[in-house]
């Protein structure tokens, strides 16, 4: 009697494991097909994952399939792989699993400068070759970055824009993504300096961090309305962000009487410049962002470039482009969007 | 002879009512609330008396309103259930995928679905519970994991933008009745029919028998299974309803919505007497622990406290909540025990 | 009355030692069960998935596991006392957040990490001293105090998180057994595991954890110190919890108050899946490492085929209801089978 229920019990678990295993096989046969990128046949490995700060993000859904269209230009495997939520170590697991299936080339956009240094790495020590785009990491740690615009001229217009929609003076509060992102960070610190210098009479009370998450940059712009009842406007270098403010200040007493900019995709803002809660804001494009950073990591891959300053490579459509200092390359400049223009754009 | 003790008069009705009012645990809470607020809106007028203000602090506690509501007809008959946040973002989106994939669908029917879906995942924990007789806890972490996959599984990278759903139904997120907004109205109402079903109806009475003495209740001849079955999916109906709601208030719904959720449930009904034990505690307990809760976190800020110190704020209050109901069970017993003594 | 008392205690036994001879013991146990799955696991996956097969996976995969396995040593003597503890991811946050903010205002990391040992243990008697001398429910208490630890984490460094830590220590988390593909940090963790295998086993205080297991009452009248066991395990659970923090932070060159949320939820399934009961009397130390090596095989493989993580959770969620589902359902059928035979038999005992 014993050993019928002890026979039982193992022979529960070994179906139990055996089923397990044949789903996962079942997975791993319609998942390898994605991910190969055959060494052996001689082509060089263009199997190129794309990694961005978190998954479920419409800024980097339009940059990513911008890179998915340069990748089926030159032949080769695209593959988007992220965390739920943006955090300085949520891509490392990621990028080790990277590591293991031996990509060709990870295009990541990073939560911290430092976090994901290791695992990249040793990526990199494996043979796959790292691109940074939208938000970098320590140039140690990676091959090349793609930066969108300069630090200078983002957070130039952006300050620009709020200091006209409030009239040059006032209190003003930064809404950004997570603490950490290396991005948002170095345009607070350009915005700060650029207060002081050019708009001494705006005043910045705080900074608050949404997390790039939807309902906690809600929240949190709620919570600044409370806290700050003479606040004018609010600066938001995130597309979560900015569109998340948005939407609480349009069914607030506030809509109109505090102003709103920032970085955000047109079809998001849409209804918030027509229905006046948003008077203008700014962005490039993020399609062309991750195209070229794609193109980047194909010349890397090819062996065209090594990422060192003066290297020129074939950006596809966008033209040639040259490496410029630590390793970085610079796309243009930001364009700012308002009602006149938004209708002629759709990402 | 037995010498009969006069029938209590008016008088001595509304003093015993009013003396078991002032010891109520909820009072208590009520108190702690109404303090929390009063020292905000001193601190900075606008918490109150701003229409914005006034919208927010009725309309943001209103969701967890009803997950704390759920949670707490779980924990009183000694169960708990942890996977109320999971189905509260599941039936977010399925809302939000109602709308964009069935165009046209009347609100009142994505209501229905909504209460539905959460009811029939709530009956799979129920089902397991109180057939396989495993422990709540396990069961429900387990599905606080399945279900929160299956949410990301289905979202993918997607998520629900405030332009896929009919206007009207967004209203009902950001309006008011008579300064009142609707979400809160409807909080309270289902609040009112729980609390009178809990009290007054033999199923919701069982249901503390339940909790305070399983086995008794057995013996008894209870309907254990069927009244535990009730009770998770009463939970998951209820979350499922806080769930379309949560939709119709944010407008954006993405993979990770209700995350948490549970904590602040189980914490909320915790720290408004309902013993984690199980067989004592109210929903209108629960329902102030919920407002108590989210209105802390908001006025955190204004009293000066950076609001990272939220979490360590809710769970101080738990902590509080249970010492402060095993001191007073201790004192209860002792009293007791000296009045049989004596 | 003597000749009674001689039938009633014969001088000789006539009875085995047990019930099975040792290899079926061995090999039909829930141990051996899980073990068998996690080659199955390893089989199939090195034959279907690409990139499976190669010695970079045992890396990872047991650098990830770390932390459970630590964890999940004092977590299975917890639930054979019948307790439970719901704090340990909280306390590897707040010794995380510990170190990088004592290592960021200067203190070395040496004296940082002895410090956040020292909170992890402090966090953990905190907990039993709840349970122990206050008299709260296990499940109550580490509910709140996750939420406590947690808060106090995240309330010490914000959401912002300390990245720099010194070179040596963050790539000794790293670094393998000389030149085989083993992560140095199974060293710590093999030392612990034998030593809390000894401990559960071998010692009168391991038999006394059972004991309180099966009947708390019955092992305080054999003597045994409850409250003063139950305080000490979860004192151990805070110390490697915290432990576990220090790994974390090195190996992620990253403290942050929200590192490892929802730890808690894959070391209770690895526990449960390795065969510990959550009513408490049952387990070995065995069981739960099987449990979280084959969690670990399983996720691993299954994020090399492209599998998001999120179905490796919906399988883990499965998993640790499945199992213990079985084991209740294994429960019953065994009472059903054993009623009608016993009832004859003890009768007969009865009368012969």
């Amino acid at each position: 009697m014993f050993g019928n229920t002890r026979k039982a019990r193992a022979a529960a678990f070994a179906a139990l494991a055996v089923t397990v295993a044949l789903v996962a096989t079942g997975c791993a046969a319609t998942g390898d097909n994605s991910g190969s990128g055959d060494e052996g046949s001689g082509d060089a490995n263009y199997a190129i994952t794309f990694l961005p700060k978190n998954l479920g993000n419409a800024y980097f859904d339009t940059s990513d399939a911008g890179g998915a269209d340069a990748i089926k230009e030159f032949g080769g495997t695209y593959a988007e792989v992220g965390p739920a939520e943006s955090g300085p170590d949520a891509q490392v697991s990621f990028i080790n699993t990277l590591t293991q299936q031996g990509v060709g080339g990870i295009v990541v956009s990073a939560n911290d400068p430092q976090a994901i240094c290791d695992a990249l790495n040793e990526a990199r020590d494996a043979g796959t070759k790292v691109v940074t785009f939208d938000s970098d990491t320590n140039p140690e740690c990676r091959d090349l970055f793609i930066n969108q615009a300069t630090a200078e001229g983002i957070a130039k217009v952006e300050v620009d824009l709020i200091a006209e929609q409030i009239g040059g003076a006032g209190k003003i509060a930064i809404l950004s993504s997570t603490p950490n992102a290396t991005n948002q960070n170095a345009w607070i610190e350009i915005m700060k300096t650029y207060l002081a210098s050019d708009y001494p009479d705006i005043e910045l009370v705080d900074t608050v961090y949404g997390t790039d998450d939807d309902q906690a940059s809600f929240d949190k712009t709620a919570a600044l309305l409370q806290t700050y009842p003479d606040l004018k406007g609010i600066i938001s270098p995130t597309t979560v962000g900015i569109t998340a403010a948005a939407r609480y200040l349009s069914t607030s007493e506030f809509k109109g009487k505090i102003a709103l900019t920032g970085l955000g995709t047109p079809n998001q803002m849409r209804d918030y410049v027509q229905d006046g809660t948003v008077t203008a804001f700014a962005l490039w494009n993020p399609a062309d962002l991750g195209y070229l950073a794609a193109y980047a990591a194909k010349a890397l891959i090819d062996g065209d470039i090594t990422g060192a300053k003066g290297d020129t490579f074939d950006g596809g459509k966008l033209g040639s482009f040259t490496v410029g200092e630590n390793g970085s390359v610079l796309l243009g400049d930001p364009f700012t969007f308002n009602k006149d223009n938004i209708g002629d754009f759709d990402f | 002879m037995t010498a009969l003790s006069p029938s209590p008069t008016v008088g001595s009705r509304i003093a015993h009512g009013f003396g078991a009012f002032v010891k109520a645990r909820e009072t208590g809470i009520l108190l702690a609330l109404v303090l929390v607020i009063v020292a905000a809106t001193v601190k900075n007028p606008n918490f109150l008396f701003s229409s914005d203000g006034f919208r927010d602090l009725l309309l943001t506690p209103s969701i967890l309103l009803l997950v704390a509501v759920g949670q707490a007809i779980v924990i009183i008959t000694r169960n708990v259930d942890l996977s109320v946040g999971s189905v509260l973002g599941l039936t977010a989106y399925l809302t939000g995928r109602l709308f964009i994939d069935v165009p046209g669908i009347p609100v009142i029917a994505v209501f229905a679905i909504g209460i539905v879906a959460g009811g029939l995942l709530g009956l799979i924990n129920g089902a397991l519970v109180a057939f396989a007789k495993v422990p709540a806890l396990v069961i429900t972490l387990g599905t606080l994991y399945a279900y929160r996959g299956i949410n990301v599984l289905w979202t993918g990278s997607d998520r629900i933008n405030s332009s896929d759903m009919p206007a009207s139904f967004l209203a009902l997120g950001t309006q008011s009745i008579l300064f009142i907004p609707i979400l809160t109205i409807i909080a309270v109402v289902v609040l009112v029919v729980a609390a009178w079903y809990l009290r007054n109806q033999r199923g919701g009475r069982e249901l503390y028998a339940i909790g305070s003495d399983p086995d008794a209740a057995n013996l008894y001849g209870l309907k254990v299974t069927q009244r535990l079955l009730a009770a998770f999916i009463l939970c998951g109906a209820l979350a499922g309803l806080a769930g379309v709601l949560y939709a119709a208030r944010y407008g954006t719904v993405n993979s990770q919505a209700g995350a948490g959720y549970e904590l602040n449930a189980v914490g909320a009904a915790v720290i408004g007497g309902v013993a984690i034990f199980g067989g004592s505690g109210s929903v209108w307990g629960a329902a102030i622990g919920a407002y108590l809760l989210l209105t802390i976190n908001r006025a955190l800020p204004i009293l000066g406290v950076q609001d990272f110190w939220q979490r360590a704020v809710v769970g101080a209050l738990i902590i509080g909540a249970i010492v402060l109901d095993r001191v007073l069970a201790l004192r209860q017993a002792r009293r007791l025990v000296e009045a049989r003594d004596s | 009355m003597t000749n009674f008392l001689q039938a009633l205690a014969p001088a000789t036994r006539t009875y085995k030692d047990h019930s099975q001879p040792l290899w079926r013991r061995i090999l039909f146990s829930r141990e051996a069960a899980v073990i068998g799955g996690t080659l199955l696991v390893i089989l199939v996956a090195s034959l279907s998935v690409r990139a499976f097969a190669k010695p970079i996976t045992a890396t990872y995969l047991l650098l990830d596991i770390a932390p459970i396995l630590l964890i999940a040593l004092p977590m299975s003597l917890i639930i054979i006392t019948g307790e439970i503890d719901l704090s340990v991811a909280s306390i590897v946050g707040l010794s995380s957040v510990t170190l990088g903010v004592l290592h960021q205002g200067g203190m070395p990391i040496e004296a940082a990490a002895v410090v956040a040992l020292l909170v992890g243990a402090l966090a953990g008697a905190v907990n039993g001293f709840l349970i122990t001398v206050v008299g709260l429910p296990s499940l109550a208490v580490t509910i709140g105090t996750l939420a406590l630890y947690r808060g106090l984490a995240v309330g010490l460094l914000g959401t912002k998180a300390v990245t720099e830590f010194t070179e040596f220590w963050t790539d000794l988390a790293k670094s393998k057994i000389g030149a085989t593909a083993i992560p140095s940090v199974v060293i710590p963790i093999v030392i612990l595991a034998a030593i809390f295998g000894v401990v559960l086993h071998l010692t009168p205080f391991g038999r006394g954890i059972y004991a309180i297991g099966l009947s708390a009452e019955a092992a305080r009248f054999s003597g045994i110190h409850v409250e003063r066991t139950k305080f000490i395990l979860f004192m151990l659970s805070g110390l490697v919890s915290a432990l576990a923090g220090i790994y974390y932070t090195l190996r992620f060159s990253s403290a942050r108050g929200d590192n490892a949320t929802g730890l808690e939820l894959s070391v209770i399934a690895a526990v449960l899946l390795g065969g510990v009961s959550i009513f408490g009397g049952r387990g070995s130390t065995l069981g739960p490492i099987a449990g979280a090596v084959l969690i670990g095989v399983l996720a691993s493989a299954l994020r090399l085929a492209n599998v998001t993580s999120d179905v490796i959770n919906i399988i883990t969620g499965t998993l640790l209801v499945a199992s213990v589902v079985a084991t209740s359902f294994l429960a019953w059928l065994r009472t059903k089978r054993s009623r009608p035979g016993k009832k004859t038999e003890t009768l007969a005992a009865a009368k012969g």
